[in-house]
């Protein structure tokens, strides 16, 4: 009970920041306070990740989602010298027309799940189906094919980015 | 702990996310908001993979690898889609989406 305490109580704090910030996202009107949420969001999301035997994942998402893609963000954002002042604002009624349709769909989503009879995650049950030894023989014995294409997909795109940017 | 407490997490993002595409003219927060949609899905793939792995399944790495390669992709995707929004603010000197709506033309 008590360590089943604990992990909820992770759980909740974890979800209120990740929450919290995805919020400050999309409501904050200066770009590089959005991009520092969201920074935050994603470590909040990483803390999910370790919380759930995660730690390979745990770590990739750190490494490239806030040190590399982030800091592109952040860089590409610097860059065009944005602020709040010319940062182009939609009219109010699409603006709550937005929130709603949103609502909406989490109205939808919540409702069409709530009676999903799943099994339930066992907190604090420690599996080792997350760390790299586990994930690399699966990955260099049954995804073999999806790893080599997903290099072409990268080659790919490094041309491409080149490409537009050299424009 | 019941994995709804995780599918509701995943939604509450994913349409906090689907709300910021609607309600923002930035181009770069839209794009920041596809990124937070990816991340909600990839959060959910990783609850169910330790659900499955706590109801005895052995195969339940494939969820992880899947949001492995869900991060690939998003990797390439910023790279191409940043390069077009630096293209399109080098042409008209402002990330509005409406501006775009020359397109239609």
């Amino acid at each position: 009970m008590g360590t089943m305490s604990t992990e909820l109580m992770i759980f909740i704090l974890l979800s209120a920041i990740a929450i919290a910030s995805a919020l400050g996202v999309i409501l904050s009107k200066n770009p590089v306070n959005s991009v520092l949420n969201m920074i935050i969001c994603f470590v909040a999301i990483a803390g999910h990740y370790i919380m759930l035997n995660a730690q390979f994942l745990f770590v990739v998402h750190l490494i490239v989602y806030t040190g590399a893609i982030m800091v592109l963000f952040l860089f590409v954002l610097m860059m065009m010298n944005l602020n709040a002042d010319i940062e182009p604002q939609k009219r109010n009624w699409l603006k709550y027309a937005g929130a709603i349709s949103g609502g909406a769909l989490l109205l939808v989503l919540v409702g069409a799940l709530r009676e999903a009879s799943l099994p339930a995650v066992q907190a604090g049950s420690a599996t080792d189906i997350g760390l790299i030894a586990n994930l690399g023989k699966t990955l260099f014995t049954s995804y073999v094919v999806p790893f080599e294409l997903s290099s072409v997909l990268f080659l790919s795109a490094m041309v491409g980015a080149v490409v537009i940017g050299k424009k | 702990m019941p994995v709804q407490y995780y599918i509701f997490l995943s939604i509450a993002l994913f349409c906090i996310g689907v709300m910021g595409v609607l309600m923002r003219r930035n181009a770069i927060i839209i794009f920041m908001c596809i990124e937070l949609m990816l991340n909600a899905v990839n959060l959910l793939l990783v609850a169910f993979s330790k659900m499955w792995v706590d109801a005895g399944r052995i195969d339940a790495d494939a969820a992880q690898l899947f949001v492995f390669f869900v991060m690939v992709v998003a990797a390439a995707e910023v790279s191409v889609g940043l390069a077009i929004i630096v293209m399109m603010y080098r042409n008209t000197h402002s990330v509005d989406i409406n501006i775009l709506s020359r397109l239609k033309n």
